[in-house]
C-alpha cells in the first residue's frame, strides 16, 4: 500500500486502532465496551500480521529482510526499516505481550479509558519502530518518542509518588538520550549517511569510536538499567499501573540490550573490547547488590523490580562475552524475562486489584484461598530464579556459560545471583502465599477470574515450553549472533595484525 | 520402557496436580499410586536385564534440547548398570512410600497436592538418574530440589515448615552454585557436556593446568572439586548440612522417600556417575574422602543427643552419607553405590517405622514422651528392631555387608591415600555412635515405662536455645529452626487416646523394606563388590589403571574386619545400660558435661554461626545498599538533588500531569529541531 511494505503495517497497525478509538465520543458502559474490544483487536491482529512476517522470516539468514525505504525531508535522510535475527524476536515479543497489556487494564482502569488505550496503543508503534528502524536518526525517534507514552501512563494512571517516579524517569532517560544525540550527529558528520545499514560497514577510527560508544552507553545504561543509574526503575515500576510495569519491564528495558547489539557491539568493536572489563564490572555489581536490596524490600513491586536490574545484569554481561554462548543467552534471557518478569507484575496486578496494597505485610496464606494463583505464582517465582525447565535457565546457564570463558572472575561472582535470587524470591513468595490467612481483609479474597486464567495460560505454556524446547528462539538470533562475532573478531585481529606490523 | 519409567510419575503427577478437585482424592492416590507400581515393577525388569542380564546399557535420544555454538546438549534416557540400580531403588521406595502415604496421610484434606508432589519427585529423580549429560542431571538436580521444596513446606500453614523449605532450598543453591561453575569449566575444557564426549577427552587432560580465578590450577582437580561442592549440598555433607535436620518438618513419608532413600544419594550418584572424571583427580579424591569422613562422625555425635525422633535419624542419614563418600573417595565407587542401595532399603524403613510410631502416638515426635510402645505397636517394633540391625551393621543384615566393607576399603586404601587412615579411624568410631544412638532410639522409643503425657522431666533440655532466643524478636524468620517443641497441627490431645497399631496399607512397605533390609546385603553383594562385579556393571563405573581397592578390600586384616562388629556391640551395650538398666545415666551426663551437651544438642552451632556469618550480614547488605546505596548516594547525588529544584518550582506553575510531558517533549522537540537543522546544513553543504 502506497509503496510501504509489511514492516510498515506491523508498526503503524496500532494508530489505525487509535484512530477508531478518537472516533469514540461517549463515556458510557457500552462505548467504554467498544474501546475496550477495539483495542484488544488492534493488538491482536498487529501480533497475527507479525506473527506472518515470522513465518516470511528466514533464520538462516544474516541479512536485513522485509527491507523497505523511502526519502524523506530531502537530503541525506532516509524512512528505512528492516529486521534481523537481532530485531524479530523482540517485534514478536512486543506485539505478543500488548494483548496481555491491555487485558490486565481490562477492569483495574476506569478513568480516562480511551486516553489510555490511545497511550498503549501509540507506545506499541514506537516500540515495533524502535527495533524496525533501520535508520538511525529514525530509530532515535522511536527510541525517545516511547518515553513520551510511558510518561503519561505513569504520570496520570499510576500511584499516589507518580509525580516523584515520572519526573526520575525523565531526568535519567533524557541525559542518556542528549549524549546519544550528539554521537549520532558525529557519526553522521563521519559517515555521510544515517542509513544503519551502511553504518555498520563504516570504519570508525579508535579515538571517535570510544568517545561514541561511551554517548550510547549513557543511553542504553539508563534504560537496561544497569547499575548505579537504576534507581529510577523501582520507583517507575511501582508508581506504574500493572500494564505500564508489564510493558516496562518486558519490552522497554530490552530497548538498551538491542541498543548495545544493534549500535555498540558491531559499530564500535575496539572500544566495545576495551570496555567490555566495565561493563563485566557493572554487570556483576548490579548482580550482587540488587539481589541483595531485593532481599530487604517491603513492596512486592520493588522486589521485582530490583530482581529485574539484576536479570539485566546477566544480560549485559552475555553480550560482552562476545561468544555464542554468552550472546545467544543474553538475548534469550531477555526474551525470557519478557515472558517472566511481565507474568510477575501481572501476579502482582492481580491482588493488587484486589486489595489496592501492594505492601508485602499486607498479604500471607493466600494459597488458602487462591491456590491456583499460588500454582501460577509459584511457576513464575521458579521461572525467575532460573529452574531448569522454563525459560529463565536458558538465558542463565547460556550468558554464565559463554561468561566462564571470557573471564572465570566474572562468571564466579555473577553465579553466586543463582544463590541470592533464590533467597529473595522464595522469602517473597513465602511471606505473600504461605501461612495461615489471619488478616481480615483477605478473608474473602477471591481467586483468578476466567479472564486472568485467559491472560496466564499461554504465559505458563510459553515459559515451561521454551524451558524445554528454547531452540526456536536461539535459532532466530544463531545467524546474527555468529555474524556478529566473525565481523567482530576479523576486525580485532586486523587491528592486532596493524599493531604487530608498526 | 524406560520412557514408561520415567514419565508415568509425570503423567501421574499431572492427574493428580491438575484433576485433583475433580477425580477425587481417593482417584488421585490410586492414580499415583498405581503408575509407581508399574514403575517399580518395569524397574526390576530393567535391573534384571541390564545389570544381572547381558545387556549393556542404551541411551535413547529423545530429541535436542539446545544447541548454541559447540554446546549441544539432548534430552535423553541413559540406562547401564548405575542407572538401573538408581532405578530400582527409586521406584521401590517410592512406590511403597505413595502406598505408605496413604494410611499416614488419610486425616489431610489435601492428599492430591501431595500424591502430585510425590510422583513430580519422582519424576525429577528418574530425570536426574537417567541423564545422559551434564545439564540434562542438573535439570533433574533442581527438579528434585523443587518438588523437596515444595514438599517439605507441605504443611504451609506451619512457619517452621516454611522457614525449613526455603533453607533446604537455599542451601541447596549454594551447592549447585559449585555444580554449575563445574558444568561450565567442564565445558570450556572438553567443548561438550555429553557424558560419552567428556570422558572420551578426560584421559588426555589428565595434569593439565589451567589459568582460572587468577591461578593455575589443576583442570580437573578443579572441575571435580566443583562438581563436588554441588554434590555436598544436595547429599548434605559438613558445612552444606545445616538443611537436612530442619527438612524433618516435612510429612515422615516425605523424609523417607526424600531425605533418606533417594534424593540425598544423587550427591553420591553424581560421584560414582562421573567417576571416569574423578579417577583422575585424587587430590580431589582425598577431599571427598576428608568431607565424608567428617560428616560421619560429625553427624553421629550431634545424633547421639537428639529427642525428636525424626532429626535422630536425619543426622544417622547425614552420617551414612558420609560413609558413602568415604568409600568413593577411596575409589570404590562400587562400595559408595553398594552401602547408597542397601541403605535405600533401612533407613526408608527407619523412617516409615518411626512414622508408624508418630501415627500411633497421634503427631508426637519427641521420645521423651514415648517409651514402652513394644506391646502397643508390636509390629512396628519388630521393624523397627530390623531396620536398626541393619543400620548397626548386625552381621548377615544389609548393613553389615556394605557398611563394612566401606571400613575396610578405607584401610585398605590407607597406604597411597592421605586422609583414608583418618576416614578408617573416623568411620569406625561413627559405627559404635550409630549403634549407640540407634538403640537409644529404640529403648526410649520401646522400652521403659509408657509416659502418658507432656514433657516436664528434663529442664536441661528446656532451655531456649540461642537460636530460639534469637527468633524471638521476629527477625529472620529465614533461618527458623529448633522447633523441637512444637510439631502437633490440630493434634493436642496426646495421651487421651491409647497408642495403636497403623493400618495394613502402612505396614506392608514395612514389611517389603524389612525384608530388603535383611536380604539386600547377602543377595547382592557378590554382584555389586564381589566376584561377579566386572560382569555386573560391564564398565558403568569406571577405576583408573592402578585402583585395585575393589580386591584390596577383602584382603584386609581379621581384626579391621571385626572392629565395626566389636563397636557395634560395644554402642548397642552402652545405650543398654544408660536407657534401660540404669535410666537417669545419660541425664547425669548430661548435668556433668553441661557444656559439651549443649554443644551438640545445638549441632555444634552451625545454624547459629551460619546466622551470624552469612543471614545477618545479607539482610544488613541489602539495607545498606537500599538506604545508603540507593537512596542516599545515587538518588542524593543524581535526581532528587535536581528534582527538588525543580519540582517545587513546578509544583507552582502546572499540574504534573502536563507540566512534566511539556519539559520532555520539548526536550525532544528540541533534539529533532537539531537533528533537521543539522541535516539542512548538511544538504545545503
Amino acid at each position: 500500500m502506497f509503496g510501504f511494505g509489511i514492516l510498515s503495517g506491523v508498526t503503524f497497525l496500532p494508530l489505525v486502532g487509535v484512530a477508531f478509538l478518537l472516533t469514540q465520543k461517549g463515556d458510557d458502559a457500552a462505548s467504554l465496551r467498544n474501546i475496550r474490544w477495539a483495542t484488544l483487536a488492534t493488538t491482536l491482529a498487529t501480533f497475527a500480521l507479525s506473527l506472518y512476517i515470522w513465518s516470511g522470516f528466514d533464520t538462516t539468514s544474516a541479512a536485513f529482510q522485509f527491507v523497505e525505504q523511502k526519502n524523506w525531508l530531502g537530503s541525506g535522510l532516509v524512512y528505512k526499516l528492516g529486521v534481523d535475527g537481532f530485531s524479530m524476536p523482540f517485534v514478536l515479543l512486543t506485539t505478543f505481550l500488548m494483548p496481555f497489556a491491555i487485558l490486565a487494564s481490562w477492569d483495574s482502569i476506569q478513568k480516562r479509558v480511551k486516553e489510555y488505550m490511545i497511550a498503549f496503543l501509540v507506545l506499541e508503534t514506537l516500540m515495533v519502530g524502535v527495533f524496525c528502524a533501520l535508520d538511525i536518526v529514525l530509530f532515535y525517534l522511536f527510541f525517545e518518542g516511547g518515553l513520551i507514552p510511558m510518561f503519561l501512563i505513569i504520570g496520570i494512571w499510576g500511584g499516589k509518588r507518580r509525580v516523584y517516579a515520572s519526573f526520575k524517569f525523565f531526568l535519567y532517560t533524557l541525559v542518556g538520550s542528549l549524549l546519544m544525540l550528539v554521537a549520532i550527529l558525529a557519526m553522521y558528520g563521519k559517515a555521510g549517511t544515517t542509513d544503519i545499514t551502511v553504518l555498520l560497514h563504516t570504519d570508525f577510527p579508535k579515538e571517535m569510536q570510544t568517545w561514541l560508544w561511551l554517548a550510547f552507553f549513557a543511553s542504553f545504561a539508563v534504560k537496561m538499567p544497569m547499575w548505579p543509574v537504576h534507581t529510577w526503575l523501582p520507583d517507575a515500576h511501582v508508581e506504574a499501573p500493572t500494564a505500564g510495569s508489564v510493558i516496562l519491564a518486558a519490552i522497554l528495558l530490552k530497548m538498551g540490550g538491542y541498543g548495545f547489539i544493534r549500535f555498540s557491539l558491531p559499530m564500535f568493536p575496539d572500544a566495545s573490547t576495551n570496555f567490555a572489563p566495565l561493563i563485566y564490572a557493572l554487570s556483576v555489581i548490579a548482580i550482587v547488590y540488587t539481589s541483595l536490596v531485593a532481599l530487604v524490600q517491603e513492596d512486592i513491586k520493588k522486589l521485582i523490580a530490583y530482581s529485574s536490574v539484576a536479570h539485566m545484569g546477566f544480560v549485559t554481561m552475555g553480550l560482552f562475552t562476545l561468544n555464542a554462548q554468552g550472546m545467544q543467552g543474553a538475548i534469550f534471557q531477555m526474551i525470557s524475562h519478557g515472558l517472566v518478569a511481565g507474568a510477575l507484575f501481572l501476579c502482582v496486578g492481580v491482588i493488587y486489584d484486589r486489595m489496592h496494597t501492594r505492601e508485602i505485610a499486607a498479604y500471607g496464606g493466600l494459597v488458602n484461598r487462591m491456590p491456583l494463583y499460588a500454582f501460577v505464582f509459584m511457576l513464575f517465582t521458579m521461572a525467575n530464579v532460573g529452574l531448569p525447565g522454563t525459560t529463565g535457565f536458558i538465558g542463565e546457564f547460556l550468558s554464565l556459560t559463554g561468561a566462564f570463558q571470557a573471564n572465570s572472575w566474572v562468571a564466579l561472582i555473577a553465579t553466586s545471583g543463582v544463590v541470592l535470587s533464590a533467597a529473595y524470591a522464595l522469602y517473597l513468595y513465602r511471606r505473600v502465599i504461605f501461612g495461615v490467612l489471619d488478616k481480615a481483609s483477605l478473608k474473602n479474597i477471591a481467586d483468578l477470574t476466567p479472564r486472568e486464567i485467559a491472560i496466564f495460560t499461554p504465559l505458563v505454556l510459553l515459559t515451561l515450553y521454551y524451558g524445554i524446547q528454547p531452540q526456536a528462539i536461539l535459532n532466530a538470533t544463531q545467524a546474527s549472533v555468529d555474524n556478529l562475532i566473525q565481523t567482530h573478531t576479523a576486525l580485532i585481529d586486523a587491528v592486532k595484525l596493524a599493531a604487530a606490523g608498526q | 520402557m524406560i520412557y514408561a519409567i520415567v514419565f508415568l510419575p509425570l503423567v501421574g503427577f499431572l492427574i493428580a496436580g491438575a484433576l485433583g478437585p475433580w477425580i477425587g482424592v481417593r482417584a488421585s492416590e490410586l492414580v499415583t499410586t498405581g503408575f509407581l507400581m508399574i514403575c517399580a515393577v518395569l524397574s526390576w525388569i530393567v535391573f534384571f536385564d541390564v545389570a544381572l542380564g547381558h545387556n549393556h546399557g542404551y541411551a535413547p535420544i529423545i530429541g535436542n534440547w539446545m544447541t548454541v555454538g559447540d554446546l549441544k546438549v539432548d534430552w535423553a534416557l541413559r540406562v547401564d548398570t548405575l542407572t538401573a540400580v538408581m532405578l530400582v531403588v527409586v521406584n521401590t521406595v517410592s512406590s511403597l512410600v505413595h502406598l505408605y502415604s496413604i494410611g499416614y496421610m488419610h486425616e489431610d484434606p489435601d492428599r492430591p497436592r501431595f500424591f502430585a508432589y510425590l510422583s513430580l519427585f519422582t519424576f525429577a529423580m528418574l530425570m536426574l538418574v537417567t541423564a545422559d549429560n551434564l545439564v540434562q542431571m542438573f535439570f533433574g538436580w533442581e527438579g528434585v530440589g523443587l518438588a523437596s521444596y515444595l514438599l517439605i513446606g507441605f504443611w504451609y500453614q506451619k512457619p517452621s515448615a516454611n522457614a525449613a523449605a526455603i533453607k533446604a532450598f537455599v542451601v541447596n543453591r549454594v551447592g549447585d552454585f559449585g555444580f554449575a561453575l563445574g558444568i561450565f569449566l567442564v565445558f570450556q575444557l572438553t567443548k561438550s557436556l555429553g557424558f560419552e564426549e567428556v570422558f572420551a577427552a578426560v584421559p588426555g587432560l589428565a595434569g593439565k593446568t589451567i589459568h582460572v580465578f587468577g591461578m593455575d590450577l589443576d583442570a580437573l582437580t578443579l572441575a571435580t572439586f566443583l562438581l563436588f561442592i554441588g554434590a555436598m549440598g544436595k547429599s548434605a555433607q559438613f558445612l552444606l548440612h545445616t538443611w537436612l535436620p530442619d527438612a524433618m518438618e516435612g510429612p515422615t513419608p516425605v523424609s523417607a522417600l526424600i531425605h533418606a532413600a533417594t534424593m540425598v544419594t544423587a550427591g553420591v550418584f553424581m560421584v560414582a556417575r562421573l567417576s571416569p572424571i574423578f579417577e583422575y583427580a585424587p587430590t580431589t579424591l582425598e577431599f571427598v574422602t576428608l568431607v565424608g569422613a567428617v560428616t560421619a562422625i560429625f553427624a553421629a555425635t550431634v545424633g547421639l543427643v537428639q529427642n525428636d525422633i525424626k532429626r535422630v535419624i536425619a543426622y544417622s542419614t547425614c552420617s551414612q552419607l558420609g560413609y558413602m563418600f568415604v568409600a568413593e573417595g577411596v575409589g570404590a565407587y562400587s562400595i559408595g553405590v553398594y552401602h547408597l542401595f542397601t541403605h535405600a532399603f533401612f533407613k526408608a524403613l527407619l523412617f516409615l517405622g518411626a512414622g508408624s510410631v508418630i501415627h500411633a502416638m497421634h503427631h508426637e515426635q519427641d521420645m521423651r514422651n514415648m517409651g514402652g510402645l513394644r506391646k502397643d505397636i508390636p509390629f512396628t517394633f519388630a521393624m523397627m528392631i530390623i531396620g536398626t540391625l541393619a543400620l548397626t551393621g548386625f552381621p548377615f543384615t544389609a548393613g553389615f555387608y556394605s557398611k563394612d566393607a566401606i571400613i575396610e576399603a578405607a584401610y585398605a586404601a590407607s597406604e597411597h591415600h592421605h586422609v583414608a587412615m583418618f576416614a578408617f579411624i573416623a568411620t569406625v568410631a561413627a559405627a559404635g555412635l550409630t549403634s549407640f544412638y540407634s538403640w537409644r532410639l529404640v529403648f526410649m522409643t520401646f522400652f521403659g515405662a509408657r509416659k502418658a503425657h507432656a514433657v516436664q522431666s528434663d529442664h536441661a533440655d528446656e532451655e531456649p536455645t540461642a537460636a530460639q532466643l534469637a527468633h524471638a524478636d521476629g527477625d529472620h524468620t529465614h533461618q527458623d529452626h529448633s522447633h523441637d517443641h512444637d510439631h502437633g497441627h490440630g493434634h493436642d490431645d496426646h495421651g487421651h487416646h491409647a497408642p495403636h497399631e497403623s493400618p495394613i496399607v502402612m505396614l506392608a512397605p514395612l514389611a517389603v523394606l524389612g525384608l530388603g533390609a535383611l536380604g539386600a546385603g547377602i543377595v547382592f553383594g557378590k554382584y555389586f563388590i564381589g566376584h561377579d562385579y566386572d560382569e555386573f556393571w560391564k564398565g558403568a563405573l569406571f577405576t583408573g589403571r592402578d585402583n585395585h581397592i575393589i580386591h584390596e578390600f577383602h584382603d584386609v586384616a581379621l581384626g579391621v574386619g571385626l572392629a565395626p562388629t566389636v563397636v557395634m556391640a560395644l554402642g548397642f551395650v552402652v545405650a543398654l545400660y544408660f536407657y534401660v538398666l540404669k535410666p537417669g545415666t545419660a541425664q547425669a551426663l548430661a548435668r556433668t558435661f553441661p557444656r559439651l551437651y549443649r554443644f551438640l544438642l545445638n549441632k555444634w552451632y552451625f545454624d547459629e554461626l551460619y546466622d551470624f556469618l552469612f543471614v545477618r550480614p545479607a539482610f544488613a547488605l541489602g539495607r545498606l545498599f537500599w538506604k545508603g546505596g540507593d537512596g542516599a548516594i545515587i538518588d542524593g547525588l543524581g535526581p532528587d538533588g535536581v528534582a527538588a529544584r525543580v519540582a517545587d518550582g513546578a509544583r507552582l506553575a502546572v499540574r504534573l500531569q502536563t507540566g512534566y510531558v511539556y519539559h520532555y517533549a520539548f526536550a525532544m522537540l528540541i533534539g529533532v529541531a537539531a537533528v533537521v537543522t543539522y541535516f539542512i546544513a548538511g544538504g545545503l553543504r
